[in-house]
């Protein structure tokens, strides 16, 4: 346990009856009192508040746009001022080495990494920029919900014209605050930087509102889940390619092979073959029949008797929305989108069938 | 803390056994279980007439979190089912000592229930447990 690093708010989540658990070298809230179900779905209805301060928040300077350009497979330059964007630090052999939202502000970009990553990240940054700045003094909170927007107007009024991946500087009570609209829940809602020294304050204020509940990793886990959203180290790795995850739509036109600017970033050599000619795993959601859920690792097969397994489950659990087991997984292309396959749960083989791995449809502020 | 009922018997593997009015043995987990596991979302329960002998698996417990194996405290056969839990498995939660229970056994000697821990010895061991 001594080598766990605890949140800045650490008080705070003891108070609310967090449970604790280490994740990505941190002391994180699993849960709070009122358990991962009931705070899924508060965040569903309402608004949900997570600590997400163990997110790496790294600066680069502007003068990183070069970098930036073959380390991404976005077009950095066409980011406007106050908006941020989903992109990927791709490797050499067209894997993945962390997922990330960047934005562009007025002097610099923000980037915002998984925790388990952050370290790999900044030796990879740090190759090819100078001046990455880590910032180590602010908490970044998750505020998430259809009520997000009704709960953060008395506070912080400029939110109201803020739509989806803006980012803005605002202030609560001349406290500095980064600020985006976005999240990994599948909900509208914001994500707030913070300095650690107004952190709690700020936190208390939200809290004031009844329809702000506490939430923990855990309903963090199934809301993402439910959204299809990718997790790093489950769909993806660095030996999994963008295109095999299902993210061909972080790959901007404009990088693609008929693009203003093709290729030239790290991995492109694969990652657009892929695009054009197909990738040899895909990413598909699964919906596990019964209530038996399929979890992390379990092999799929084509059939009860299957010998070889032509998939595996990166990430499954269940789902407070639809009150049933849900998944995701990597499976060979070749198999027939429309086929039925079998999880290998504790030597049993059990049906499930293939969908989009969207089990809840965004309700964004475009 | 843990509100468990003086009159049962306690495992340390976490389930708790009573002895009903007939002599047969009615086995669930408890209440330090199911507040660890979080909400559970799926059970299995062992067949009707499978023969355990104490200690056996019995059945597992899925939470939203993590799966966790149901032992058997005791010897003997299974008589009676809690069915209710495979559409509610959340009376765990709710109900754990008694909408929530499992299985119900048929025990060949009651004495083996002396070898498990009463109320306080279990709470006792449930200390430092989180």
């Amino acid at each position: 346990m001594s080598n766990l690093k605890q949140l800045p708010l650490h008080a705070v989540h003891q108070t609310a009856g967090g449970k604790f658990s280490p994740f990505a070298g941190y002391n994180m809230p699993v849960q709070y009192t009122a358990g991962v179900m009931a705070e899924h779905l508060h965040t569903r209805t309402k608004a949900g508040l997570f600590d997400v301060s163990h997110m790496g928040q790294l600066k680069l300077p502007l003068s990183a746009v070069d970098a930036l350009e073959i380390l991404l497979p976005t077009d950095i330059r066409a980011l406007p001022i106050g908006r941020q964007c989903y992109s990927l630090l791709t490797t050499e052999s067209g894997g993945v080495l962390d997922d990330l939202m960047i934005a562009r502000r007025q002097e610099d970009y923000l980037l915002v990494v998984n925790a388990s990553r952050r370290d790999a990240d900044l030796e990879h940054l740090g190759r090819h920029i100078k001046d990455v700045v880590t910032i180590d003094d602010r908490a970044l909170l998750a505020l998430q919900g259809p009520c997000a927007e009704a709960v953060l107007m008395p506070l912080i009024p400029d939110v109201t014209h803020m739509r989806f991946m803006d980012v803005a500087v605002v202030y609560w009570q001349a406290h500095e605050i980064w600020i985006s609209r976005s999240g990994y829940t599948g909900e509208d809602g914001f994500e707030i930087s913070i300095l650690v020294s107004a952190a709690e304050d700020f936190t208390h204020a939200l809290l004031e509102n009844e329809d702000v509940a506490l939430c923990g990793l855990g309903a963090r886990d199934s809301l993402r889940m439910e959204a299809g959203m990718p997790l790093y180290g489950h769909e993806l790795k660095e030996d999994i390619s963008p295109i095999e995850a299902g993210l061909s739509w972080a790959i901007h036109r404009s990088r693609r092979a008929t693009g203003k600017f093709p290729g030239e970033f790290l991995g492109a050599d694969r990652i657009l073959r892929e695009l054009d000619h197909g990738a040899a795993r895909r990413r598909i959601g699964l919906k596990p029949q019964g209530r038996a859920p399929m979890r992390d690792g379990v092999l799929l097969y084509d059939s009860p008797e299957g010998s070889e397994p032509i998939g595996v489950i990166t990430s499954g659990g269940f789902s407070p929305s639809l009150r049933a087991p849900i998944a995701m997984a990597l499976i060979k292309s070749e198999v027939d989108s429309r086929a039925t396959v079998f999880g290998e749960v504790r030597g049993r083989r059990l049906e499930a069938q293939q969908v989009k791995p969207l089990f809840h449809q965004p309700n964004y502020k475009r | 803390m843990s509100n468990n009922p003086l009159e049962l018997k306690y495992a340390k593997s976490h389930e708790w056994a009573r002895i009903e009015e007939d002599g047969t043995v009615t086995v669930g987990i408890t209440d330090h279980a199911q507040e660890s596991l979080g909400d559970v979302v799926y059970v299995e329960l062992p067949s009707m007439g499978d023969q355990l002998a104490g200690g056996d698996q019995a059945g597992l417990v899925e939470s939203v979190k993590a799966a966790s194996d149901i032992f058997s405290p005791v010897t003997g056969e299974v008589i009676a089912l809690n069915e209710n839990l495979e559409e509610e498995p959340e009376l765990i939660n709710s109900d754990p000592y008694n909408d929530g229970w499992f299985f119900r056994v048929k025990v060949e000697d009651l004495s083996e229930l002396e070898g498990m821990l009463a109320a306080d010895d279990y709470a006792e061991a449930c200390t430092g447990d989180d």
